[in-house]
């Protein structure tokens, strides 16, 4: 099968349905995607499939192979940060941290479509992404600050 | 022998702290010796001044004997060693400590006993005297009762500074320029011409002079680091996926590993049929391990679907099989045979209560037993290779690892090498480390090949022990617009019994926590009674994020407000009229101001108020909340907490109101309940806790300046559950006396 995954070209043999986030963290060896719950109840796999935030674990690989997939490593780097990312630091946003490469990827679908999301907006779309260590208050600073940097350009 | 056990317990801590990062020097030396660990695979030309930092020519690193588990304390820790050191925080590496007992752990002991640990009397200092030789003895390098603060402020500002000035010596000798007229900064001894020499090219010379050891700490007015707001250590690699978890390693020829291990706790499967399993793709093989089966395979998502195609037939459960069972219990426990300690004791609360006979009011609370379920379930990479074991995994509990490892495999501990990583969460779980035991099994089976253990999260929820379940009934009286009487009685299992059995260890007399945040509180009751009876024969439990505290925390502010309102006193201006304690007070009248308390709200708003001291940290918080035809929701909410000093300022907000969250989420809807012998919620679906939509706004302050430091990971914890109840009270006039309140009320 043969993935498209932050712009790079991966063939792998793997079941029509391995989950895509198996496929990301065990096959391709791209560990920030992160498994937490595999049954679609916390977030912490969410990637863009063709730009859209979806829930890596819940996402076949048959379904997933031929379109663009982007990982957190894919959205930026700590060379290169994208907005949400800077945003994040600089709200010092993450505890434990596991649950924020999901939140990450979802903020930034979000502001994809959504460059200033209201508060309501924002539930909506971030209501799925658990974090256990409470950072939420955060987060939300952190998507308004990422939508005013983003519009600053 | 009453002044000599003071000043014993003195000269303890003052040596301790004197040779700071020095534990292994100072103390050790006049006890007995005790290896320093960084001295063995010491490379040439490197130079190990104490056993907090490391230096040769490729940096400088720190070394943070405390797990992170999310609190930050890697930060933390180094910035109290960089103050001293004179370096900054981008000019460090930061390894976590391997196993050792220098890496003892001080102020955790002081939690083991039953004494409040604000309590500085003869036969409370005494006591935790000799604990502390207890702990000593064994070794303990462990992560938890937010004891890392308190611990390390001293220790590693000592390591820092003991560093510093034995670099200068060494600049000294090297130059011919006296100590006093070199300076430090940014990593460098400053010579008076400007000249740098940079600390790694002095650590050869540093190596062979004997350590400066007596040194003064900075003025708090002169620290650069402490206090203020910097780039947390891991912020960036945790913002970009690139921070590497226990879960994320995948050494070279890994070998991936399922378990199904028993819900119920009572041993070995009866019999097990693996037949399918064996013959799904990737599946390497499928092997017994204690209390359960093992699938070894090529990739993760391969070995969770062969262990869920074991079919088991398992024991009957080790404790009873149904949650009524467990309850009832709990409701017959309050027994003279029980009682386990009687930590409050004023006035004559017996009396009080009959002779207000009817009047009285009594109620009961209860408390379930919840899940720990941090974000990354738990894992474990383990390697058996001839003589020697490497285990890689996030456990709070090295030494008791290390020891645990070496048993399963038949080897002497030094032959065990434990790696820490960073942990995605904990709340307490990683103090047990059964999946690294059985990791360590499994290895066993494939020698000289990683095997990396991935507990599937319905595997976590069913392996975890839980917090304890618990149960209270209060009484008390009130008279002329005041409260007057307190009688509260909590009955559960002992935490600790339950826990330190699994390590082997009895438990030192009655547990402490049966009564922590509860027996210890500083109000002044004229008649005034806290009683804890130790409960066995439920499910075996553990220390969940503040422990004892996160149950009766609950009671003991519930009932005191139900109290107030009997009295038809104002929630605030009541509790400050009972606080005994300036701290105490400080807390409780800065949250007031922090709200507005007695502002006008809209109609359908309530606020309640709670308080607890838990870890010698009194924190009281305010939760409004409206009723609306969804439900509850949790608008605002906030906290004020006494620590002493806030070390670095951002994490000390992201603790306080993630503890508060934390509290809260588990308040609303959590709960773990046993059917057919295991716990019935297995994922984030029945075990949903806060979502953003419903996050409130949280607004924290610290008050400084009155007590120790003290670590704040757990006490913003213990109140956030009373403070909500109150709160739905003082909006609807329904009293919820049961957790998780969504049992009786929803939440939108
Ligand atoms: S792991 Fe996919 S939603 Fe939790
Ligand atoms: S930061 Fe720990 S789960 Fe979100």
């Amino acid at each position: 099968m043969q993935f498209r995954i932050n712009g790079t070209v991966h063939e792998v043999e793997v079941e029509d349905d391995m989950p895509l986030l198996w496929v990301l963290r065990d096959v391709i060896g791209l560990k920030g995607t992160k498994y937490g719950c595999g049954i679609a109840a916390c977030g912490a796999c969410t990637v863009h499939l063709d730009g859209e935030a979806v829930r890596s674990c819940q996402t076949f690989a048959s379904d997933a192979a031929g379109r663009e997939v982007t990982t957190i490593e894919g959205l930026g780097s700590p060379e290169a940060l994208h907005a949400v990312q800077t945003a994040w630091i600089e709200g010092q946003v993450a505890q434990c941290g596991y649950c924020q490469s999901g939140q990450i990827m979802q903020a930034a679908a979000l502001l994809a479509v959504t460059p200033n999301p209201t508060d309501d907006e924002i539930d909506e779309a971030m209501g799925g992404n658990l974090c256990r260590c409470g950072t939420y208050p955060k987060i939300r600073a952190a998507v308004h600050a990422a939508a005013t940097k983003m519009q600053e350009g | 022998m009453s002044r000599a056990g003071k000043i014993a317990r003195r000269t303890f801590l003052i040596g301790s702290a004197a040779i700071a990062g020095g534990v292994a020097f100072g103390y050790y030396k006049y006890k007995s010796p005790v290896a320093n660990p960084l001295l063995e695979d010491l490379p040439q030309g490197a130079a190990a001044l104490t056993p907090y930092v490391l230096i040769d020519e490729t940096g400088v690193t720190l070394i943070t004997p405390r797990m992170d588990m999310g609190q930050g304390v890697w930060s933390v820790q180094a910035m109290l060693i960089a103050e001293e050191l004179d370096i900054d925080l981008d000019q460090i590496r930061v390894a976590p400590g391997t196993p050792s007992p220098a890496y003892y752990n001080t102020a955790l002991s002081h939690e083991a006993v039953p004494f409040d640990p604000t309590d500085t009397s003869f036969t409370a200092e005494t006591a935790r005297g000799v604990v502390d030789a207890a702990m000593k003895f064994m070794g303990m390098q462990l992560t938890g009762g937010s004891t890392t603060v308190p611990d390390g402020y001293d220790k590693l500002r000592h390591a820092g500074a003991v560093a510093r000035e034995t670099l200068k010596a060494a600049a000294a000798a090297r130059t011919g320029i006296p100590v006093g007229d070199l300076k430090t900064g940014r990593g460098a001894v400053v010579l008076p011409d400007g000249t740098r020499l940079d600390y790694t090219t002095l650590a050869p010379d540093a190596a062979v002079i004997a350590p400066v050891t007596d040194v003064a700490l900075r003025d708090p007015k002169d620290w650069r680091l402490i206090g203020h707001r910097i780039e947390r250590i891991d912020i960036r690699a945790k913002s970009t996926g690139t921070q590497v978890y226990a879960i994320d390693l995948e050494p070279d020829g890994v070998v991936h590993a399922a378990v199904r291990l028993n819900p119920g706790r009572s041993g070995a499967p009866l019999r097990y049929d693996a037949t399918a399993a064996e013959a799904m793709r990737g599946v390497e093989k499928v092997v017994p391990v204690t209390g359960g089966v093992a699938v070894l395979a090529d990739n993760t998502w391969r070995a969770f679907q062969a262990a869920d195609a074991i079919r088991i037939d398992w024991p009957a459960p080790a404790f009873p099989a149904e949650m009524e069972a467990h309850w009832a219990i709990l409701s017959d426990g309050f027994t003279e045979a029980n009682l386990s300690a009687t930590p409050r004791e004023a006035g004559n609360v017996a009396a009080a209560l009959m002779q207000a006979g009817d009047a009285a009011l009594s109620v009961e609370y209860r408390a379930p037993y919840l899940a720990h379920a941090p974000m990354e379930p738990m894992s474990a990479t383990v390697l058996v290779e001839g003589g020697r074991t490497e285990v890689r995994a996030a456990t709070q509990v090295p030494r008791f690892t290390q020891a645990n490892v070496a048993k399963v495999l038949g080897l002497p501990d030094e032959a065990v090498h434990v790696h820490v990583q960073m942990a995605g969460g904990s709340y307490g779980q990683r103090l047990e480390d059964d999946a690294i035991r059985i990791a360590a099994e499994i290895a066993d089976t494939v020698p000289g090949r990683p095997v990396k253990l991935t507990l599937k999260r319905e595997e976590d929820f069913a392996t975890d022990y839980p917090r304890q379940i618990a149960m209270a009934r209060g009484l008390g009286t009130v008279a002329n617009g005041q409260v007057t009487g307190f009688d509260l009685s909590i009955a559960m299992p002992s935490v600790m019994a339950s826990q330190m059995g699994r390590q082997g260890f009895g438990a030192l007399g009655a547990d402490a926590q049966i009564t922590a945040g509860a027996g210890d509180q500083p109000f002044a009751i004229p008649d005034y009674r806290v009683r804890g009876y130790q409960v066995d024969g439920l499910a075996p439990v553990s220390s969940w994020r503040s422990v004892g505290a996160s149950t009766n925390g609950f009671f003991h502010d519930c009932l005191l407000d139900e109290l107030i309102h009997a009295a038809g006193a104002d929630p605030l201006a009541e509790r400050i009229r009972l606080t005994a304690d300036p701290e105490a007070r400080k807390v409780l009248e800065v949250v007031g101001e922090m709200c507005g308390w007695g502002a006008r709200l809209a109609p359908g708003q309530g606020r309640g108020l709670a308080f607890c001291r838990s870890f010698g940290v009194p924190v009281a918080e305010v939760v409004e909340v409206r009723a609306t035809p969804q439900g509850i929701r949790i608008e605002k909410v906030w906290i004020a907490a006494g620590v002493g000093r806030v070390i670095d300022p951002a994490n000390f907000e992201n603790l306080v109101a993630g503890g508060a969250v934390f509290g809260l989420a588990h308040a609303m809807n959590c709960q773990i309940t046993y059917a057919g012998g295991a716990a019935e919620q297995t994922n984030f679906d029945s075990y949903e806790g806060m979502r953003l939509p419903q996050g409130p706004e949280v607004e924290v302050r610290a008050v400084e300046g009155m007590g120790r430091v003290r670590g704040i990971g757990e006490p913003p914890v213990p109140p956030a559950a009373a403070a909500l109840a109150n709160a739905i009270f003082a909006a609807t006039g329904q009293r919820i006396r049961e957790l998780p309140l969504g049992n009786t009320v929803d939440f939108a």
